[in-house]
């Protein structure tokens, strides 16, 4: 019997949950199939998860994509389908890439190995640095600490991960919304070992009185400590949170059942460590990232 | 001195066509690059590391390359010889380099645009004091940083004698010299 996951209307960082609520209820072999043909808008965070879901299963999933045209034309030229086909069964036809989108400044694109890191880079200082440069305001040379966060992000994946993952960047304008201005979001995702499982041979493991995935998250994003014993280790995570703190920035990173956000800047409400969530497996990042404010 | 251009250096090494130094198998493979090339060098020597042609440097590379390169070169005993300066560097690579030699108690002298040097990542207000003296041509006799920076003669000459250790100064006829020339 297959068990159908549906997809909500939005699918932002916040909704995601609500699939891998209805994910933890259906049993690891079970065939799945994600429907998502009524899914009207879908965030980097949302579509890069849903890759992961796929490659957190044992039996490849069938997947309904958006019915809305519209919708369809934005998740192709984001590359989703382009990534899906390999693994999910779609149900369907989907549109092939079509133009490109401003707002897209990097489609979903697989994190492998360090070339794929190095070429994430190349792609944003060399298509998307202006467009930066107009969206958040960033003077040239500041391009260059967001594509280092996104290195540190994207090398993370390779480093800590087991396997591969996947990022996305993209433009909003949240004028409407309480930060009041445009945002890019940045999402890396993967379906890897996650924290807990990382840090599982750390001297902090080996001294801590409690050890789950909430402990692995704070021990690894707050405190910076590394799987790897070198002193040098963490610098990664470190100058993530440097920099998003300085811009005004958001970050999370959730890992297994547990959820940190160790910036929420004034114009966001968050909690700090959530617990108790569903399970999934790997570490999914979300960073905000607004426009710089003009200063008097 | 030996100036090496890692834009260069970087497109020469294997499956690194992209200027840019992410990730810490990229920062290995250049260091390993550049140590066989301090290696090669007459001892005393100071090699002149150009980021010029560099885009992105993260903190995991800068680490891998910056900071596993100046280990081995500093202490009372070690590993490795040759002076090392860098050059041609932005305020991004500035932020990674500095973080990263601050998290090993490094110390690099750095060359700025203008041809001024100046010393990023751990050292002391005293340490910085005294070098500075160095920088500008002032006598290294002890007795006279001794006065300069107010401090005992023989903590000046402990203090030169890190300096020295950290790679921050060279030795000269006894006394103590910049790395590169002394500031106009």
């Amino acid at each position: 019997m297959t068990a159908v996951i549906t997809v909500p209307a939005s699918l932002d960082e916040p909704q995601f949950e609500q699939v891998l609520d209805q994910l933890a209820a259906v049993p690891a072999d079970a065939k799945l199939l994600v429907d998502a043909r009524h899914c009207r808008f879908a965030t980097p965070y949302g579509l890069t998860g849903l890759l992961c879901l796929a490659q957190s299963r044992a039996e490849r999933p069938d997947f309904a994509p958006p019915e809305d045209d519209d919708v369809r034309s934005y998740w192709a030229r984001s590359q989703f389908f382009a990534h899906a086909e390999g693994l999910y069964t779609i149900r369907g036809t989907v549109p092939r890439r079509t133009g490109g989108n401003s707002d897209v400044l990097l489609e979903v694109t697989p994190v492998r190995d360090t070339g794929d890191v190095t070429a994430v880079v190349a792609r944003i200082q060399e298509q998307a640095a202006h467009i930066l440069t107009r969206t958040l305001d960033l003077e040239p040379r500041s391009t260059m600490l967001f594509s280092m966060t996104l290195s540190e992000a994207a090398s993370n994946v390779i480093e800590h991960a087991g396997g591969g993952g996947w990022v996305m960047v993209q433009r909003y304008d949240w004028s409407k919304r309480r930060v009041g201005r445009e945002v890019v979001q940045i999402a890396v995702a993967d379906a890897g070992m996650g924290f807990r499982r990382s840090l599982e041979g750390s001297r902090a493991r080996a001294v801590a009185d409690r050890w789950d995935d909430a402990v692995a998250l704070e021990t690894g994003v707050v405190q910076g400590v590394s799987r790897f014993g070198d002193p040098g280790r963490g610098q990664g995570l470190k100058g993530i949170r440097g920099y998003v703190s300085k811009v005004d920035g958001k970050l999370t990173i959730r890992s297994g059942t547990a959820r940190i956000a160790p910036i929420i800047p004034p114009w966001e409400e968050d909690r700090a460590l959530r617990t108790g969530l569903a399970a999934f497996p790997g570490a999914q990042m979300h960073i905000v990232i607004p426009r710089r404010l003009a200063t008097p | 001195m030996t100036t090496f251009d890692l834009a260069s250096a970087l497109a020469a090494s294997a499956g690194v066509p992209q200027p840019h130094l992410v990730t810490r198998p990229v920062g290995a493979a250049i260091r390993l690059l550049i140590e066989r090339q301090l290696d090669a060098l007459a001892a005393g020597t100071v090699a002149v590391l150009d980021f010029s042609g560099i885009g992105v440097l993260d903190r995991s590379c800068a680490d891998e390359f910056v900071a596993k390169l100046m280990l081995p070169r500093e202490g009372a005993t070690p590993a490795r010889d040759g002076f090392v300066m860098l050059r041609g560097l932005h305020d991004g690579h500035l932020d990674a380099i500095e973080a990263v030699l601050e998290t090993h108690g490094l110390a690099l002298v750095v060359q700025l645009p203008d041809g001024a040097t100046r010393l990023v990542g751990a050292v002391t207000a005293t340490e910085r004091a005294l070098w500075e003296q160095v920088m500008m041509g002032a006598s290294a006799a002890v007795e006279e940083l001794a006065a300069v920076v107010g401090l005992a003669a023989d903590e000046v000459h402990d203090q030169l004698d890190g300096l020295v250790r950290r790679r921050l100064l060279r030795r000269s006829d006894g006394g103590v010299v910049p790395l590169g020339a002394h500031a106009a």
